[in-house]
């Protein structure tokens, strides 16, 4: 657990950095700080591993003040994921990753060995190991230096802005292992990003910085999205938060209608209606077919609509959603976990199931720190 | 070519001479400036005092220096010491502040990098900083290499021997052959300790000759 205790940073020029923050990070946890740039995101974190000291307050590990530690000791138990990877250059990608190991005095042949254990570990072919930095891409140096940040098995993790600098597509990729490595992992993390959707995604809780360094809201991501706390925090979160909280509502039973379906190189049968669904010998749905094209031969590959999204059944109602609303049918298809098709729902289904479920209850008292993560009464 | 092929034996030792008053300076002067060079990077008054300095050292006419030396050292006049030490401090003149430059080159994502892994002090010198400068102190190297070497000859008129007693001599005698082999083995002398030191430098940084050049 990472506790903020009333820090504030000033910076010797005047600039208030940091103001009067109090946040708890909870152990095993992803704490994500979000904000506009400048709003004193990166200072927050840095003064987590005195790369940077508070002017006011503390802040404490695990109930331990980091301001009576020492400072390198307190850092080699830190994994720090720096903005834009900042590898050495001069280092092969399996020295980089083994730096904090060889830095805690582990023999050569151990950290080799556990450099390339989480080489693969953060999805990268090990015949990159005795690559240079310079003759990895982008999206391949942030793994390195998540590998790297992870590479002594520290329980708390800082990671600045760790997947801004490769393309959404990309960022999507490392976004989705990064949370199946924590959920393998399960770290005490504080995550920073500009990005909501990030945070959204990513955050177990996120916490709203405004410029000065203020905490506008610190709450679960679903809270956020239902209940901002004002007007900034409203805006940041953005015009299509209603649309986006869905993605936190696992689908209730929806009334799933059965589907006629066809295979390729079948014919349509007549009266088979204006879209009819391919799947394959597994059932598994390939796209729509209009059979008025089609006429009396057997369905090609070339004449799928692929366009619909797909929903699984234990999904969220934002999967459902957009899987009615992406179907050349309107019919939206819905699969279970092994993706073999379980039947189709309709737009207006989804909604009304919408308005069945509740959304998350507003604390009136706190409105800063309402909905936040609970924390185990042990502190542990 | 005649009086090059009668006295190769002599232009062979005088080079040997040549290349230890030149080359030990240049290891000595090298070893001192770390140190000052660091200094000047870690507490950013002393980095103009250092320049400044260095860049004064630098304009002692190098005569001036040779003959200083016994007075201040208590050696003796043709003791060749007088010439190792002044032109060491020559060289320090060139290299504290090229030392500090590269150490300051060292881009900030990687000195960050190197705090929060928890690097400090001489290790975070020699496995972080130092092997980024090589680069810019292999360059300044090389600029002190050719300028030892060049003002190495002056010491002749103190009585040290080495290329530059032949350009005394040539010109006392007027030995056309003595001169110009003279000239030409101080050249030969400088390119190749500036090949060998770009070599040392090529083979101490693999990692800027991968596709994609310098991080
Ligand atoms: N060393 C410093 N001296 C003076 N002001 C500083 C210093 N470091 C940061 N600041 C100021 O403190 C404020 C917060 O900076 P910080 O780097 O924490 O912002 P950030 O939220 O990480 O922004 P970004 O999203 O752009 O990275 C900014 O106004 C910045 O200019
Ligand atoms: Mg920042």
């Amino acid at each position: 657990m990472i506790r903020f205790d009333g820090v504030t940073k000033q910076f010797p020029d005047g600039t208030v950095a940091v103001d009067d923050l109090s946040l708890t990070a909870p152990t095993g946890k992803i704490t994500v700080l979000v904000g506009p740039s400048g709003c004193g995101k990166t200072t927050s974190l840095r003064m987590v591993n005195r790369m940077i000291e508070p002017t006011k307050g503390s802040i404490s590990l695990d109930g331990q003040d980091t301001g009576r530690m020492k400072q390198s000791e307190l850092r080699r138990g830190i994994g720090y994921v720096i903005q834009h990877a900042g590898l050495f250059p001069h280092r092969t990608v399996l020295d980089n990753i083994g730096t904090v190991p060889r830095l805690l005095g582990w023999d050569r042949k151990r950290t080799q060995e556990r450099s390339r254990e989480l080489l693969e570990r953060v999805g990268l072919d090990p015949a990159l190991g005795d690559r240079y930095p310079a003759q990895l891409s982008g999206g391949q140096q942030q793994r390195v230096g998540v590998a790297r940040a992870l590479a002594a098995d520290p329980p708390v993790m800082l990671m600045d802005e760790p997947f801004s600098a490769v393309d959404p597509i990309v960022r999507d990729q490392l976004q989705d292992e990064f949370l199946r490595l924590q959920d393998e992992l399960g770290k005490t993390i504080i995550f920073v990003t500009h990005d909501i959707d990030e945070a959204i995604k990513l955050g177990d809780q996120v916490a709203v910085l405004r410029v000065g360094g203020q905490l506008a809201q610190v709450a679960e991501p679903s809270y956020l999205l239902a209940h901002p706390a004002d007007d900034f925090v409203a805006d940041f979160v953005g015009r299509d938060r209603g649309y986006r909280a869905l993605q936190f509502q696992p689908t209730p039973r929806l009334p799933l209608r059965s589907e006629r379906t066809i295979v390729l190189g079948e014919q349509p049968a007549a009266g088979s209606g204006a879209w009819l669904l391919v799947v394959d010998e597994q059932r598994k749905p390939l796209g729509w077919v209009e059979p008025a094209r089609i006429g009396s031969r057997g369905v090609e590959d070339a004449d799928l609509h692929r366009g619909g999204t797909v929903a699984r059944a234990a999904g969220t109602l934002r999967g459902a959603l957009d899987a009615a609303l992406s179907s050349p049918s309107r019919r939206g298809v819905v699969v279970d976990d092994s993706g073999v098709l379980v039947g189709t729902v309709l737009a207006h289904e989804v909604l009304s199931a919408i308005e069945d479920t509740d959304r998350p209850e507003r604390d009136e008292e706190d409105p800063v720190h309402g909905g936040a993560v609970a924390l185990a009464e042990d502190g542990a | 070519m005649d009086w090059l092929a009668s006295n190769w034996r002599t232009v062979i030792d005088l080079a040997g001479q040549h290349l230890y008053l030149a080359g030990v300076p240049l290891l000595l002067g090298l070893l001192l400036s770390l140190p000052l060079g660091w200094l000047a990077k870690r507490w950013r008054g002393a980095y103009p005092a250092v320049v400044t300095t260095s860049g004064l050292l630098y304009t002692i006419p190098s005569l001036a220096l040779f003959i200083i030396m016994p007075i201040v050292l208590g050696t003796k006049i043709l003791d060749p010491v007088n010439v190792i030490v002044a032109m060491t401090v020559y060289t320090v003149a060139l290299l504290a502040r090229t030392v500090a430059d590269g150490l300051i080159s060292v881009p900030d994502h990687v000195e960050q990098a190197a705090t929060a892994m928890g690097y400090r002090g001489l290790r975070r010198l020699v496995g972080v900083e130092l092997p980024l400068a090589v680069p810019v102190i292999a360059a300044g190297l090389r600029v002190a290499a050719v300028s030892n070497v060049s003002i190495v000859s002056v010491a002749s008129l103190v009585g040290v021997s080495q290329l530059g007693s032949l350009l005394v001599d040539g010109w006392r005698r007027i030995i056309w052959g003595e001169l110009v082999t003279g000239i030409v083995a101080c050249l030969v002398l400088a390119l190749l300790l500036d090949g060998l030191i770009l070599l040392g430098a090529k083979a101490l940084t693999p990692w800027r000759r991968v596709a994609g050049g310098a991080a």
